[in-house]
């Protein structure tokens, strides 16, 4: 850390302080109602947190009814529609606004510190992710206040949840504000993915990254491939719901189990989203508590990696009960099974770790102990459940309450308090005063043990999940009661830590450094952080989690590493080639704005609009967000070109608007990773409702016109060679207008077509599946088409400002990259729409 | 094992009234000793490595996750897995066993049920069996999900409308039985109950013809 900086060489005594207000000048965050416009990770990842924590909060609350009113027989404590509200959101909150939502605040907290970097790559997009999540959280809050919340239960199996069996508001509720709190989820994955990737300190490749950074770049991944089945699912109902479109009516050669497919494929690996976050906590805290470095770095990456993989292969053990031949239920049995591999290599390297160390019973420590004992339980009735005929005893009752209370509560409430202790040092510059934190832990020890051990018993004796009530059988009335109080105990628990948690960050003793003796990079900082993080950036040249926090730290605030000095008032960061994490670009990232809340906002207006069922209005607003995304467009990066710029150590990058390859163009890539993954899941649905569903073939056959269809291939082949045109003479240095032209034409002439053939689809989408499948591929493509059009406007405007040229070219490879694909699934869906008569007619050889 | 204290009960599955129940709860007895052995295992380990971390030293990190990672799951999974397809194998609907066919058709909040066999009968609410005879039961609903489940009998299956899933349940001994639905299915799920009498072999033909069958509709 000696060399000279570009700027200066070394900086002199005393720079630190200079240093820090220079930066903080830049970094800050403005007070008072400027608070809204916060894009920083540090105030977003709190804000995350805080508002998970109170999501939290909300559901434990609804949780304890349910308890309440399931302490007796017979009880009249609650009505069964107010029940069947309570227990519906229960789950949902507890699954979409606490456990999701909470590991993005830690990942946008945590990541950016540990990796050695000073900020997400997308501050405005997180701050639209936040803002999402609230909004949409609080539709859902305010609905259950209403009176109308969901009461489907969380996992709204059609038909119960079709417009015929609930035709309030409630089920729209819950289709529309879910699916708006997951757009959050996924911009906040793409986000992960891509800072993961490209933003870390320069030096750490991806073998020298800490493995809380696997985590989170796996979780990241999966949440990109998991999300989109789901958010395809509801908009497929609730187009059925508000427009009558055939999906999973059965009457109507729709299917219910279509449903059930798309939702376990989200729900399953939504469980290891859930969970491996806490299990990175888990890695990066067990080394420290122990003294030593963790065993097993290789085989935690390969296991989570493993995990990933076969998470998205088993979800069909959610579904023993349905009907599926039992020989394709073993295929699913056994991989359920296996998954307590990779789990396994993660418990024995933990206990390794521990083992080599001189492991402190510290309050971290305790949870540790209390994550394990749950954890091994709820993997053990893991392995049980995914016997098949045990499931078939076992399935929706009781016992797997019990099940994955102990998977996705305690093996998540557990490493999240450990962390929450471990960390909240870092966050507040206060260590704990810890006087109630050891009677706090064992009262939610034993309050969650006593609460969802007895679970297992109730549901061998027979008891239904889901019942308002039931009769007075003297077993399940004991073991019902025990569980309620047992709640209670983990509630006074819960509250305790609250307190413990206020008393720390009052009245506990200030530290200005590192407690824990800690190896990794976020302890290297200012205690609590400055908004800047980093007052210049580390050079990695070893495993990042064996860092020396006591050397470096001062070294960084001196401004010795990369990026010591401030320039131009830009607010700066590295990013670094994805493996080697070699330095390859300087990014400048936004300031604070409003313009994420405005979207948010314009956003939660076309919810709202839609679910008051004022579709022009919901029309009206989605152009709005659409252009208020165009408009942020409009400002990003640079007006000029700089050339390659020192950022210390003799290094000099571009800036991230002068490279091919800037966050913005691996952010598109993932995205079209989430997009196809839709699109996969929406081809899977038209050929299972094909090959399964009930009342096909239809009585009219489809008869796509052949030219018109060829028409609509043709324009969308031809918009992808314009788009590639316009690009090739930007980088010529000429003008690409016309090429960009032709490309909206051609992309207009698609659009047109795909609407004619929508008009046109026999049988009518409300009429039979089959036309239902067809006009939803059909929109897709339109509604890329679209997208296309505004990549397009976007380029144009920002040539016309002078924003991109020929050596900011982003903005039209962007453009190019989303019409490929455009392209690319347009001649896939209208392929698919032109065979579906050979399909149809093949159906006389289903058995 | 099915009369230890605190398992019967009228929805025991703990306390099985036939063969398929009863295979299943075998089944849960040999899991819940497997599981106990092994959560034991785990926290015994765990308070090794806390107490006394120099005895626990002793064995390498990769040797841990090998053992406990790789060995551990390969020894306990593999014969268990093999083991519960088997027992899924007998316990499917054959038609080698020359079984009983009636049907069960769920709509919000009721059960109604069919008997080819005796002409056509159906009865509402009551499922009326013979005793040691294997029974298919045909499942499917009119609107809604729902599930057909006898806790005492055997496991559940889905009665999901648009599809027929076919059940094989036996009871041993005449009695009655208590039936439930075990998928949700809105406001009245929790009462959607039926109870299913177990007429011996011999009397069961003539009890379905019999005037007062109980539950019998009108036709």
């Amino acid at each position: 850390m000696t060399d000279a900086i570009d700027q200066g060489a070394t900086p002199p005594a005393g720079s630190a302080l200079r240093l820090h207000r220079e930066l903080s000048e830049i970094w800050r965050t403005g007070p008072g109602l400027q608070r809204l416009a916060a894009v920083n990770h540090s105030i977003l990842g709190i804000r995350f947190m805080v508002t998970a924590l109170a999501f939290f909060a909300i559901g434990g609350v609804l949780g304890m009814l349910t308890r309440v009113q399931l302490a007796t027989p017979m009880s009249a404590f609650m009505d069964v529609g107010t029940y069947n509200q309570v227990f519906t959101m229960h789950g949902s909150i507890m699954l979409f606004l606490f456990a999701i939502p909470m590991l993005e605040g830690i990942a946008v907290y945590l990541t950016p510190k540990i990796l050695g970097t000073r900020d997400f790559a997308f501050p405005r997009l997180t701050a639209y992710g936040y803002w999402c999540y609230l909004f949409g959280g609080t539709i859902l809050t305010v609905s259950l206040l209403a009176g109308v919340a969901p009461d489907g239960g969380w996992f709204m199996y059609t038909p119960l949840s079709s417009n015929v069996y609930t035709p309030g508001i409630n089920a729209d509720v819950w289709l529309l504000g879910v699916t708006f709190v997951e757009i959050s989820a996924l911009t906040l994955a793409v986000e992960i993915a891509v800072s993961t990737l490209t933003m870390r300190a320069p030096g750490m490749s991806l073998d020298r990254m800490p493995v809380f950074g696997w985590y989170m770049l796996v979780t990241a991944f999966m949440m990109i491939l998991a999300f989109p089945p789901l958010i395809l699912g509801s908009i497929l109902l609730e187009s059925e719901r508000a427009f009558g479109f055939a999906f999973f009516d059965p009457t109507r050669g729709g299917d219910p189990l279509l449903w059930q497919h798309l939702f376990w494929l989200f729900g399953h690996p939504d469980v290891y989203i859930i969970f491996l976050p806490m299990a990175g906590l888990l890695s990066t805290m067990i080394p420290v508590l122990a003294g030593v470095p963790l065993a097993g770095y290789r085989a935690i990456i390969v296991a989570i990696i493993g995990l990933a993989f076969m998470s998205f292969g088993i979800w069909v053990h959610h579904m023993f009960t349905v009907g599926i031949p039992h020989l394709a239920l073993a295929f699913f049995s056994a991989g359920s099974a296996i998954v307590a591999v990779p789990t396994a290599v993660q418990l024995f390297a933990w206990l390794a770790t521990l083992a080599q160390g001189r492991p402190r019973w510290n309050v971290p420590m305790l949870y540790v102990f209390g994550f394990f004992s749950t954890f091994v339980i709820g993997g053990l009735t893991g392995v049980m459940l995914a016997i098949v005929p045990f499931d078939w005893q076992a399935h929706d009752t009781y016992f797997v309450v019990a099940h994955f209370h102990y998977v996705i509560a305690g093996a998540v409430a557990f490493p999240l308090i450990a962390g929450l202790y471990y960390w909240l040092p870092l966050l507040t510059g206060r260590v704990a005063v810890y006087r109630l934190s050891v009677p706090a832990f064992w009262l939610i020890y034993i309050g969650f043990n006593l609460t969802f051990f007895l679970m297992h018993l109730v549901g061998l004796l027979g008891m239904p999940r889901r019942i308002n009530t039931y009769p007075d059988f003297e077993s399940w009335t004991f073991l019902n009661m025990l569980s309620s109080v047992g709640g209670f105990i983990m509630t006074i628990g819960f509250a305790l830590v609250v307190v413990d948690l206020i008393a720390q960050i009052r009245y506990g003793r200030r530290i200005r450094r590192d407690p824990w003796h800690a190896a990794t990079l976020e302890w290297a900082m200012p205690i609590p952080p400055a908004p800047y993080a980093f007052a210049s950036l580390p050079h990695i040249e070893a495993r990042a989690d064996r860092i020396n926090v006591g050397t470096l730290a001062p070294q960084l605030a001196r401004g010795e590493g990369y990026l010591g000095a401030t320039r131009n008032g830009w607010q700066e960061t590295l990013g670094v080639h994805m493996t080697s994490g070699a330095p390859e670009q300087l990014i400048v990232l936004p300031r604070p704005t409003y313009l994420p809340l405005w979207t948010a906002i314009a956003t939660a207006a076309a919810v709202l609009t839609m679910l008051a069922k004022l579709y022009p209005l919901t029309l009206a607003m989605a152009a709005v967000t659409a252009g208020l995304f165009v408009f942020a467009a409009l400002n990003a990066g640079l007006d000029r070109d700089h050339g390659l710029l020192p950022v210390g150590r003799g290094v000099s990058v571009p800036v991230h608007t002068e490279c091919a390859h800037p966050p913005a163009w691996w952010a598109l890539v993932f995205t079209l990773i989430a997009d196809g993954t839709l699109f996969t899941s929406l081809v899977f649905g038209l050929l299972f409702l094909w090959v399964a569903a009930p009342n096909w073939p239809p009585v009219a056959v489809p008869d796509t016109g052949l030219a018109l269809s060829l028409v609509c291939i043709l324009a969308l082949a031809a918009a992808a060679f314009f788009a590639r045109r316009a690009l090739v003479r930007l980088v010529g240095r000429q003008a690409p207008r016309l090429f960009i032209a032709l490309a909206a034409l051609a992309l207009l002439v698609a659009i047109g077509v795909a609407v004619v053939l929508i008009g046109g689809i026999v049988p009518r989408p409300s009429d039979h599946a089959l036309g239902a499948t067809a006009a939803a591929l059909l929109t897709f493509l339109a509604l890329h088409a679209g997208i296309g059009l505004l990549f397009l406007l976007v380029a144009t405007l920002r040539l016309a400002s002078g924003r991109a040229g020929p050596t900011r070219t982003i903005d039209l490879r962007l453009a190019r990259l989303w019409i490929d694909y455009t392209a690319i699934t347009g001649a896939l869906a209208v392929g698919l729409v032109l065979a579906l008569p050979a399909l149809v007619a093949l159906l006389g050889m289903r058995p | 094992m099915a009369t230890l204290a605190g398992c019967a009960g009228p929805r025991s599955t703990l306390d099985p009234a036939g063969p398929a129940a009863s295979t299943i709860a075998t089944l849960w007895w040999v899991l819940l000793v497997g599981a106990a052995l092994l959560f034991l295992l785990v926290m015994v380990l765990f308070v090794i490595v806390m107490m006394r971390p120099g005895w626990a030293r002793k064995v390498s990190p990769a040797r841990w996750i090998v053992l406990g990672g790789l060995v551990l799951p390969a020894i306990v999974l593999t014969p268990l897995v093999v083991y519960a397809l088997m027992t899924g194998e007998r316990l499917l609907p054959r038609s080698a066993d020359n079984p009983l066919r009636i049907e069960a058709e769920a709509e919000q909040w009721h059960w109604n049920f069919t008997y080819p066999s005796a002409g056509g009968v159906k009865t509402e609410g009551v499922l009326h069996l013979p005793a040691g005879r294997p029974i298919d039961v045909v499942v499917t609903s009119l609107d809604v999900i729902h599930a057909f489940w006898i806790p005492r009998l055997a496991g559940k299956i889905d009665a999901i409308p648009g599809h027929a899933n076919v059940l094989r349940i036996e009871a041993d001994q005449p009695g009655t039985y208590e039936g439930l639905c075990n998928e949700f299915c809105g406001k009245g799920h929790s009462g959607m109950r039926f109870d299913v009498i177990v007429h011996p072999a011999a009397a069961y033909d003539a009890a379905l013809v019999a005037p007062d069958l109980a539950g019998r509709i009108a036709r």
